[in-house]
């Protein structure tokens, strides 16, 4: 048996890590083939997959099948994992920081990036099971009728993510929309797509259903219009993709109606990235009727 | 059994009077506190539906008449309303509830008149109910914090709100009252054959003293609510329609910082399981489907019957029907009244055609009608399946498409099987079932054993392409603030 | 004949909510001008005047006797009432009373209003009322024993009675007021109609609530699901608590829109009442003369 060199790693020559997409649980290259090179002060950082529109369709059936049963989980489960993803992320946190590096964030930066990344999924952990009793309602009725409005999950939401914050505003994005029971096609931050990726390992590990959070790297311009498009896609998470961005947007999503949230936050800035309403975007308001039985002690009405 | 029109006991015709109501010959718009005529607008007549003949004659509007109401709208905005007091905002709206009290017959009759419902359906429901939707939200304009936890809930400004033929007053009701209670400006537009009663309420809102400018209505064709719709200083839209022309403005919108609530077209499923308290199911599946000649966008037009109880249930549902009363809908023992319109009329007769066409069993009421107007008795398809048009497409009219199933699960994935997610039913004796069931529809508003009930502090609204936003309750505000 | 234990689990749940709503929406309808006095007229021929009193005597069983045979004889071409309800010691007397007018006499039996005694008792009860020359029996049932779930016993006991009535028809009360859920009121009717009864009825009169629209749609929704499956028609009679023309009229309503045309007879329908008439007669005088009417130019016996 050879034994191992004793060489310090600084003499070895490095493993480069290589950059898949994360779909259904599953970490694919694009089905197309195609890379691009996103680069740091000139100098590419890695080839990363750019999806292509059969990327996005798979990715959405992928999160359409994973939905109801996601949202059937009981809300202290979802609440659970959430937590988990924070725990994992908290074990990996120098790997996150490395990699903000690389993507051109200072070293203090990037430790207060991963930090707030942390703190933001114990955050909306702690609503999974808190939220709809704030937005919930029984509605007093004038006829004999029990009538009650909750919250559900919107269904698929595909989230263009922060093109400013890659992993803060990734994942802070994500927590409020699968908090609810909603699954999620994110496109990464196009130009700082690797810790998009490696958060994909950690939510991979963190006991979080396969198709619950899905990821795709590419170009934004090129996604966003099939995801706008995608009738099986139920709202759209727009993160600051800009003006023209945003109405082209809004104009593919009328053919079935997408509800499009403007995330207008900044994620540095605990007041607004922390935010039940957030989860409540993503919500659709459902009211019960049931009739109420008129039968007093005095069985009066009877 | 079923009553033939040789009834030996049939009853006489039981109008009710007319003679206690008040209307103009003609119509102007109203804007900024004041009847004024368009700046080159046409008129038009509006019709009763029963009987063909013209009742009125009402404004086109045009992008001028548009414009100024806008303004007027505006203006009011920044001037009077964001400046009135929360506690003066709810007393204007509770002296306009008062008001449509205490006008309440004289509302019903018209209402019935321009549009053809019944007067027991107006009398009954339209009008006590938009009068409690003002009550509602008038309680609301001095207490917004107190929805919106830890948020300062502010107004958006002016709020353009184009609304249907088949609830009109009703309607607008659900539109302006959480509106300017939450201290917006209103630009109103009805329904181009039914609108009457909006112009009635712009003088119970003058008679409340409302600040001029706070609601304007304009009234007119598709064209008038496209003007309202792209006016650049419009800051919501909310329209109740259908699904296309809600497609339509979000399309419009996209480029602007307008925000949007849409309550657009159904096809809703009403579920009826075997363990059903059965009669209370047929009379749920009536209410659903012909309540208000089925000019409903929640009208429960896919009945889904479990199939071991499917011939009951069918025997009882054609006895019921032979029980209901078609023609004057001044008639207070008419349950089903005049279709709203010859082109609704038009499109309905097509539907049935498409329905027999694709082999479907039809089930019409035989019955009398009117020489003149616009009349459709209530049917069923059976034999019908997912696949036909009859039972995808909204068809707006007392048409009803039967299916059968067997399980739990079949009938789930077909009910959620449709583009809309308005509304559904649920018919179980059983309490695990019912809850299950409710869960699993993908839809807005779901009646459990019972069926097209409304309420002020309910919310209403759909997932899916029968639009976002919801219309009455505490979720009702949202649509009307910024938080 | 259904095996009788079937009953704990054939009948239909009943929605109570529903049920008050569609009783509403029969009293939405407005009866007019000759439909109205047709129905009035429907009314009176379908009445069982009844006298149930402790203090009842041979006098007072005359004088309701004389009533039914003359409402108000200043109106013309009046029908006269379908039926007199009296204790089964009146019988004979209004038998006698009656004489050839085609009015019914129907006796109260089966330890009338409780039913609290042995069935040899009660079928004597019935025995004794039909050999007076009753027409029809109007049993209670034995309310305690249905509570106790002993559906067999009720249903037995229904089949005992009607076979004492022999050519006499069986109408039987279920005293709904003491039923306490319109489930227990459709299970109810379901057996006394399974067990042969030839009408169903709301109550003794003893009993608050008595007669309700909602309760007596219950009821007749069991007879249409009976027709329904078998072609064998029931009678209906609500009792006590209907004592204005515009109620009744409006009984007649959800008679016609629930069972149909067949139903609208004093064959098959019954109000069982003691001042109903006088009101009806008010009513159908009003009609005739425009003028509204003082109870003062009505006799009550």
């Amino acid at each position: 048996m050879a034994k191992a060199k004793n060489n310090s790693a600084l003499d070895s020559v490095q493993i480069l890590k290589t950059y898949k997409m994360y779909i259904g649980g599953n970490f694919p290259r694009t089905e197309s083939g195609r890379y691009y090179s996103p680069q740091v002060n000139g100098k590419s950082i890695a080839n990363i997959c750019r999806a292509s529109p059969k990327d996005m369709r798979n990715a959405v059936v992928a999160a359409r099948s994973a939905q109801p049963p996601w949202a059937s989980r009981t809300a202290y489960n979802r609440s659970q994992i959430l937590y988990r993803i924070a725990e994992m992320l908290q074990g990996r946190s120098e790997q996150f920081v490395a990699e903000l590096q690389i993507q051109g964030l200072k070293t203090q930066d990037a430790r207060i990036q991963v930090q707030a990344t942390i703190d933001r999924m114990i955050y909306y952990s702690g609503w999974c099971d808190k939220f709809q009793q704030l937005f919930s309602s029984v509605n007093p009725v004038a006829s004999s009728h029990f009538n009650f409005s909750v919250l559900e999950p919107t269904g698929v939401v595909v989230l263009l993510a922060s093109q400013t914050s890659p992993l803060l505003g990734l994942a802070n994005a994500i927590a409020p929309i699968i908090a609810s029971g909603n699954t999620c096609v994110a496109i990464a931050n196009e130009d700082q797509p690797l810790s998009a990726i490696t958060f994909c390992e950690v939510l991979q590990t963190s006991d979080l259903p396969p198709g619950v959070v899905n990821v795709l790297t590419g170009k934004l311009d090129e996604l966003m219009t099939h995801a706008a498009k995608h009738l099986d896609v139920n709202a759209i998470a727009a993160d600051q993709i800009g003006t023209p961005n945003l109405e082209a947007v809004r104009a593919d999503a009328a053919g079935n109606l997408k509800r499009i949230a403007d995330l207008q936050i900044d994620w540095s800035d605990d007041n607004q990235a922390q935010n039940p309403y957030l989860i409540e975007k993503f919500c659709e308001v459902k009211t019960t009727w049931h009739p109420i039985e008129q039968i007093s002690s005095s069985g009066s009405g009877y | 059994m079923s009553k033939m029109k040789t009834s030996l006991w049939k009853l006489d015709p039981a109008p009710e009077s007319s003679d206690h109501i008040s209307l103009e010959s003609s119509y102007g718009l109203f804007i900024d506190g004041e009847f004024v005529e368009s700046e080159g607008g046409d008129k038009f007549a509006t019709i009763n539906p029963a009987t063909e003949a013209p009742i009125a004659a009402i404004t086109e509007a045009t992008d001028t008449d548009v414009d100024k109401a806008v303004k007027a709208a505006r203006l009011a905005y920044q001037k009077v309303w964001s400046k009135t007091s929360p506690t003066d905002r709810g007393k204007y709206i509770f002296r306009i509830a008062r008001l449509i009290q205490e006008k309440a017959r004289e509302l019903a009759v018209i209402e019935t008149l321009d549009g053809g419902k019944p007067i027991r359906e107006s009398r009954d429901i339209d009008i006590p109910l938009a009068a409690a939707h003002f009550f509602y939200y008038a309680g609301w304009a001095d207490k917004l914090p107190y929805a919106f936890p830890n948020r300062t809930p502010k107004p958006l400004g002016v709020a353009g709100q184009i609304i249907p033929w088949n609830f009109p007053l009703l309607m607008a009701a659900w539109k302006i009252a959480p509106a300017i209670a939450c201290g917006n400006t209103v630009v109103l537009k009805p329904a181009e054959t039914t609108s009457l009663t909006a112009l009635k309420l712009c003088e119970i809102i003058q008679q409340a003293g409302l600040p001029p400018g706070v609601v304007n209505v304009v009234t007119g064709h598709q064209k008038v609510g496209a003007a309202i719709v792209d006016h650049p200083d419009v800051n919501k839209i909310a329209f109740t329609g259908s699904t296309a022309v809600g497609k339509g403005i979000q399309t419009a919108i996209a480029a602007t910082d307008k925000s949007c609530t849409l309550e657009l077209g159904g096809k809703a499923a009403n579920i009826v399981f075997d363990d059903a308290p059965i009669d209370q199911a047929v009379e749920g599946i009536i209410n659903g489907i012909y309540f208000n000649q089925g000019h409903v966008c929640c009208a429960g037009s896919r009945l889904f019957v479990q199939e071991s109880v499917f011939e009951e249930v069918m025997r009882k549902l054609k006895h019921r029907i032979d029980t209901l009363n078609v023609g004057d809908p001044m008639d207070k023992n008419t349950d089903v009244g005049a279709i709203n319109s010859k082109k609704q009329l038009q499109q309905i007769n097509q539907y049935i055609e498409i329905g027999k066409s694709e082999g479907a069993d039809f089930y019409q009421l035989q019955c009398d009608l009117p020489e003149r107007g616009f009349w459709c008795p209530p049917c069923l398809f059976t034999g019908v399946a997912q696949s036909n048009r009859i039972a995808q497409e909204e068809i707006f009219g007392p048409v009803l498409a039967v299916q059968t199933f067997r399980t739990v699960a079949e009938v789930i994935k077909k009910a959620n099987n449709t583009p809309y997610g308005l509304s559904a039913g649920v018919w179980t004796d059983k309490g695990s079932k019912l809850f299950n069931m409710t869960a699993q529809m993908r839809a807005g508003v779901v009646w459990a054993n019972t069926y097209n009930k409304f309420d002020p502090t309910s919310p209403f609204g759909g997932y899916k392409e029968s639009g976002f936003g919801r219309e009455g309750g505490v979720h009702g505000l949202a649509a009307y603030v910024k938080i | 004949m259904p095996h009788p234990q079937s009953f704990t689990c054939s009948s239909p749940p009943v929605d109570q909510v529903g049920v008050i709503e569609r009783a509403k929406r029969f009293q939405t309808r407005s009866v007019k001008t000759q439909s109205k006095m047709q129905g009035l007229r429907m009314i009176l021929s379908m009445i069982d005047l009844t006298t149930l009193e402790g203090m009842d005597t041979p006098g007072k069983v005359k004088q309701l006797c004389f009533k039914a045979q003359h409402l108000h004889d200043s109106t013309a071409g009046l029908p006269t009432v379908a039926a007199i309800c009296v204790y089964p010691n009146f019988v004979a007397l209004a038998k006698r009373a009656l004489g050839d007018s085609k009015i019914k006499v129907a006796s109260v039996a089966t330890a009338f209003p409780s039913g609290n005694t042995s069935l040899e008792i009660k079928l004597d009860d019935v025995r004794m009322a039909v050999d007076q020359g009753a027409d029809e029996i109007d049993m209670v049932i034995s309310r305690g024993k249905f509570h106790a779930g002993e559906f067999g016993y009720v249903y037995d006991e229904i089949a005992e009675v009607k076979n004492a009535c022999g050519p006499s028809r069986l109408k039987v009360i279920l005293e709904t007021g003491e039923l306490g859920t319109f489930d227990n009121v459709r299970k109810a009717s379901d057996i006394a109609i399974a067990a042969g009864g030839d009408f169903i009825k709301t109550s003794t009169g003893k009993i608050k609530p008595a007669a309700t629209m909602p309760v007596t749609l219950v009821m007749l929704e069991a007879i249409r699901d009976h027709y329904f499956k078998t072609g064998e028609m029931v009678g209906m009679k609500p009792a006590g608590g209907i004592s204005n023309a515009k109620l009744a009229l409006q009984y007649l309503i959800m008679v016609q829109e629930t069972l149909g045309d067949s139903w609208l007879d004093n064959h098959w329908f019954r109000f069982g009442a003691s001042s109903l008439a006088n009101d009806v007669l008010m009513q159908i005088v009003k009609q005739n003369t425009g003028a509204y009417q003082s109870a003062d130019y009505f006799s009550i016996d």
